[in-house]
């Protein structure tokens, strides 16, 4: 039973959904079901990373059929790591959305399909077959828009519209992609596929074939001229939702980018540049969204976009070195993107406004939160030694090794730029003095909340505050860690050998 | 749509359709059929009873909610999927089977409890979503 | 057969891509549901059109005696298809939903969450 330890995250996803299925109309009992099942969730997800640290990868074919011809799940070090921070951004979200989401939309089936959504997710990291990764996706699509549409507000709607056609023309070119792959090698099992693509004498269709992929998940993670989607819809469902999607909806585009790039195709000259292009654009375009934003969700969407400029940059610039620091970003922005979305979520429940023009005066009414929510805001910008320098550093000096200065010069552009919009914010939502804002009839003010509801609500933003914190005083362990990742996506013999059990 | 010949025909069709749907999944294992076409086919015969009865009749003739049979699809569906884990140690989805066959069902296996559970979420997700599409218009 | 799939498959990605580009949004729909058959159809063309039997080896001997056809195609899009349906369900449902809500279905009237507040 232990061999087929990589399943148990799917295994224990499943059966939440299934059971919270069957007591569909019962709240109290939801809540519970999904909290402690999410404790479970992160107890096997640590067992999996530790199991992977300490013996390699692993495979297991579904079914019992043979690679390349069954499905074969695979757990390296990046798709355990995943694992993990799912974990621990579902149990974040499942207590948030415990406490913050009301009771009406729960009734729609909030905690099911959120589970299913996390299931999504744990599958898309530990698929080693291309179609079934196409599989996970739709999963985590179709999740995602009955979680983005719960409510049914109108902004909601008009965002789903927008998020729901990009997303599906976004499978529909990364199923094209397969068809064409499937055409030209016969093969849909990704370790056997990087022997077989490297073999294919067709180059031009090989190239035209990668930027295919390249543009799929290039939709479904934010990258530059394919972003519209996100600060368009991000910032419409409730907080909690708002969580997981920036915390790791595009992480997952980016996951099968790194993937699929490391793996499958190798990255030639041209399409190292167009990498690159794109992340410096992503960095610069996302900056000045924030920039003229008012509301804070939506400066926290085009955020989200800015920094997937960063993973792209490390992936661009193709060297071990910048790999791992294109993962710790990762590592970084899933805990503290999801944590943000968190924050938002507070600051409505106590203010009943998004907008920071006329938000003030946080910091003399909550200072204690205020100190508290200064945490992801500053790890976010990544003032040492909080988390999120670490891994521009070593974005920057192998820009430098490489001589990309183009890539430095956006990458510090974006670092100042976020830093003058969460400056920004903060003068703007914590330290003004602003006008009394009118109450707001029928809100679920945060004061009114029972003391038990607010601890559901703030314990999550504690937790993940305490692990961004680790993420930045604990920099080297990390950095051991996505240099490991860094290593085994660069020679990828062992994850072939283990899955083709050479 | 209330005519006389469609809800006379309806009444003879839906027990008939929905024999055929089960005789769909249970040879599906060899020959062209399965889980999915005959849940579909099931579903049709709920659909056609609705379009000759009235929706409140055919919710009538199921005594329970559709969304019902998701869950416990999904749980025969999932059972059926981890028994190899269980039982023989084997990964996910290996099939189980039994020795004999039976007449009528054929070989029995994992699978087919996996077919059957695919049988039940299908009926289950189309009905609750033709029901709640023509029940809003 | 080949050549007769190929243009049907450019036919179809063309009109999606044409149906998309409209304002309204049930076109909208209509589209993603052709571009979704065209990818389908790509595959099928892809894997190979063989006629054959099916890839079973008899039980008394090691290698395949006769022509087979590829099966993992017909899985895959059946697959795919299965995904469509609860996508497009999902999708009449989402645009019902927004007609009722936003009383239009156009998609440049569709901008509030674009608008800068």
């Amino acid at each position: 039973m232990i061999q087929q330890l990589i399943f148990y995250p799917l295994i224990v996803q499943m059966l939440l959904a299934i059971v919270l299925m069957f007591v569909w109309s019962r709240i109290g009992w939801q809540r519970v079901i999904s909290i402690v099942g999410s404790v479970l969730n992160l107890g096997v997800a640590v067992w999996l990373f530790i199991s992977v640290w300490q013996n390699g990868t692993q495979a297991v074919q579904a079914g019992n059929w043979e690679a390349p011809f069954g499905i074969t799940f695979v757990a390296d070090t990046f798709a355990a790591t995943l694992v993990l921070l799912t974990a621990i951004a579902g149990l974040a979200v499942s207590s948030f959305s415990a406490g913050s989401v009301i009771s009406p939309r729960l009734k729609f089936g909030f905690f099911p399909i959120f589970h299913f959504l996390l299931l999504g997710l744990n599958g898309a990291f530990l698929t080693g077959d291309i179609f079934n990764l196409y599989v996970w996706f739709e999963i985590i699509i179709i999740t995602s828009f009955v979680l983005l549409t719960i409510g049914g507000e109108k902004a909601q709607l008009e965002g789903a519209v927008k998020y729901f056609t990009l997303n599906v023309l976004a499978s529909i070119v990364f199923l094209t992609a397969i068809a064409v792959l499937y055409g030209l090698t016969g093969s849909l099992n990704m370790a056997d596929l990087a022997s077989k693509v490297a073999a294919v004498e067709n180059r031009t269709l090989v190239q035209v074939n990668a930027l295919l992929f390249l543009v799929g998940f290039g939709i479904k993670s934010a990258l530059f001229p394919l972003y519209f989607w996100l600060p368009a819809s991000y910032h419409t469902p409730p907080s909690a939702v708002s969580a997981i999607f920036g915390g790791l909806l595009t992480k997952v585009g980016v996951y099968a980018l790194i993937r699929v790039f490391t793996l499958i195709f190798e990255v030639d000259p041209f399409l190292e540049n167009v990498l690159l292009a794109i992340a410096v654009l992503t960095l610069f375009s996302g900056a000045v969204g924030a920039i003229v934003q008012n509301n804070i969700r939506k400066i926290f969407s085009y955020l989200v976009i800015c920094h997937i400029g960063y993973m792209i940059a490390g992936l661009g610039m193709m060297t071990e070195a910048a790999i791992a620091g294109a993962i710790f970003y990762i590592i970084h922005d899933i805990m503290v993107k999801t944590n943000l979305f968190m924050v938002s979520g507070v600051i409505y429940k106590i203010k009943a406004n998004h907008n920071i023009k006329k938000l003030g005066d946080f910091y003399a009414d909550h200072p204690k939160l205020s100190l508290l929510f200064a945490i992801p805001l500053f790890s976010l910008v990544g003032i040492p030694p909080l988390s999120g320098f670490w891994p521009k550093l070593s974005l920057i000096s192998e820009g430098w090794n490489t001589e990309n200065f183009a890539v430095i010069a956006a990458i510090l552009f974006a670092s100042f730029i976020t830093l003058f919009v969460i400056v920004k914010l903060w003068g703007e939502v914590f330290w003004k003095t602003g006008a009394k804002l009118p109450e707001v009839r029928n809100f679920p003010y945060f004061n009114k909340l029972s003391k038990f509801r607010k601890t559901q609500m703030l314990a999550p933003i504690i937790f993940l505050a305490f692990v961004t914190l680790y993420l930045g005083f604990g920099a080297g362990n990390i950095q051991s860690l996505a240099e490991r990742i860094a290593f085994e996506l660069m020679d990828n013999q062992e994850y072939i050998n283990t899955v083709l059990r050479k | 749509m209330k005519t006389l010949i469609l809800r006379t025909a309806s009444n003879y069709m839906l027990p008939l359709l929905l024999v055929f749907s089960v005789f769909i999944l249970l040879r599906g294992h060899y020959l062209p059929g399965g889980g999915f076409v005959g849940g579909l086919i099931a579903s049709i015969a709920f659909v056609l009873h609705a379009f000759a009865n009235g929706l409140g009749d055919t919710r009538k003739l199921l005594k329970f909610h559709p969304g019902f049979l998701m869950p416990a699809g999904l749980s025969v569906a999932f059972l059926s999927g981890i028994s190899p884990i269980i039982f023989t140690g084997e990964p996910l989805m290996t099939g189980i089977w039994y020795p004999d066959s039976l007449p009528i069902v054929g070989n029995l296996g994992s699978a087919l409890f996996f077919d059957i559970g695919v049988y039940l979420v299908v009926l289950g997700v189309t009905l609750t979503i033709i029901f709640s599409i023509s029940e809003s218009a | 057969m080949e050549v007769l799939l190929a243009i049907i498959v450019g036919t179809l990605y063309a009109a999606g891509i044409y149906m998309i580009l409209r304002r309204s949004l049930v076109k909208l729909i209509i589209g993603i549901i052709l571009l979704g058959n065209g990818a389908n159809l790509l595959i099928f063309l892809l894997g190979r059109i063989a006629k054959g039997a099916p890839p079973i080896i008899p039980g008394d001997s090691k290698v395949f005696l006769e022509a087979y056809s590829d099966p993992l195609p017909q899985a895959l899009i059946l697959t795919a298809i299965v995904i469509s349906f609860g996508l497009q369900s999902f999708a009449i449902v989402l645009v019902k939903r927004a007609h009722k809500v936003v009383k239009t279905d156009d998609l440049d009237e569709m901008n509030a969450t674009d608008e800068y507040s």
